[in-house]
């Protein structure tokens, strides 16, 4: 596999990339939980945000996209997703959150040109809990983009190195 | 089109059951729906039941979606049974991957109940009586 640098060093590229990430999440919620995200109007502090998924990058894109979200909204997911109660979400709920994030990364790899066979995915991970540091190998360059599900706050973001 | 088994492999429940909904909502009326959380679990469930189509994720753990298609040639219940890929890797590189290792289709997540009803249609068409 060929591996290149990613450089995010400009304020043009990184913009972009962000814009990127956003919009393959607005994406995914809005096709495949037929509801819709809206940006948030402040940076979303990680307090509070007690589910993480993460799906890590390989090869020319290295690193980790993750979505942070509270259990509630995990449960909205998976409400959205299956058409239940989110009360009725239960383990699922975790399921559905990781499958979210498997789909921004992957939708957002696939929005960058050339990008798509240069980078593989892993299968997602959920941790839940905020009593963790989270150490990525990928943590040279980070991108965050604060959204709100149905007026709760998901974040979500790029850890890249390069 | 009634009555058609449809074998779903993805190692998320909740894709499984999005996967098969968006099938009703493309009219496809079903009979059995199998699901299996990699390729391994499917083969075992080929070995014992005969579907009418295979929908498989790539990335999944144990076996994933493109070993799982190589494999189907020595399964008797597979022959002639259309796979497709339906999975997060998008690119033209895993499209030709799956395409040669023997997928008939391939549908990107995120998709449309009408992206599944374009790719599958067809090939049911093709399948059934």
């Amino acid at each position: 596999m060929t591996t290149s640098k990613v450089d995010l060093s400009g304020s043009n590229q990184r913009e972009s990339w962000m814009a990127l990430l956003g919009l393959a999440a607005q994406e995914v919620f809005s096709l495949m939980l037929a509801c819709e995200l809206q940006p948030s109007p402040a940076p979303i502090p990680s307090e509070g945000l007690d589910v993480t998924a993460m799906v890590g990058l390989a090869g020319s894109l290295c690193g980790l996209v993750t979505v942070r979200c509270a259990a509630k909204s995990a449960a909205v997911m998976a409400s959205h997703m299956l058409g239940i109660d989110a009360d009725a979400a239960g383990a699922e709920a975790l399921d559905a959150v990781g499958e979210v994030c498997n789909m921004i990364a992957g939708n957002f790899k696939n929005k960058i040109t050339g990008m798509g066979d240069r980078c593989k995915l892993s299968v997602p991970t959920v941790i839940t809990g905020e009593d963790y540091s989270l150490h990525s190998m990928g943590e040279d360059t980070k991108i965050d983009v604060s959204m709100l599900l149905e007026g709760s706050p998901l974040l979500i973001s790029l850890e890249v190195s390069g | 089109m009634d009555n058609i088994r449809v074998l779903i492999i993805d190692d998320s429940s909740v894709m499984r059951k999005i996967v098969e909904r968006s099938l009703r909502q493309a009219d496809i009326k079903l009979g059995d729906v199998v699901e299996a959380s990699n390729g391994m679990e499917a083969l075992a469930a080929l070995n014992e039941k005969k579907v009418d189509l295979i929908l498989c994720d790539i990335n999944m753990p144990v076996m994933d979606g493109l070993e799982f298609v190589k494999s189907l040639p020595s399964i008797a219940n597979a022959k002639g049974v259309p796979v497709v890929m339906i999975t997060t890797e998008g690119s033209e590189g895993h499209v030709v991957q799956a395409l040669s290792a023997g997928a008939r289709g391939y549908i990107r997540k995120p998709f449309t109940p009408d992206q599944v009803k374009e790719h599958i249609l067809p090939l049911l068409a093709g399948t059934t009586v």
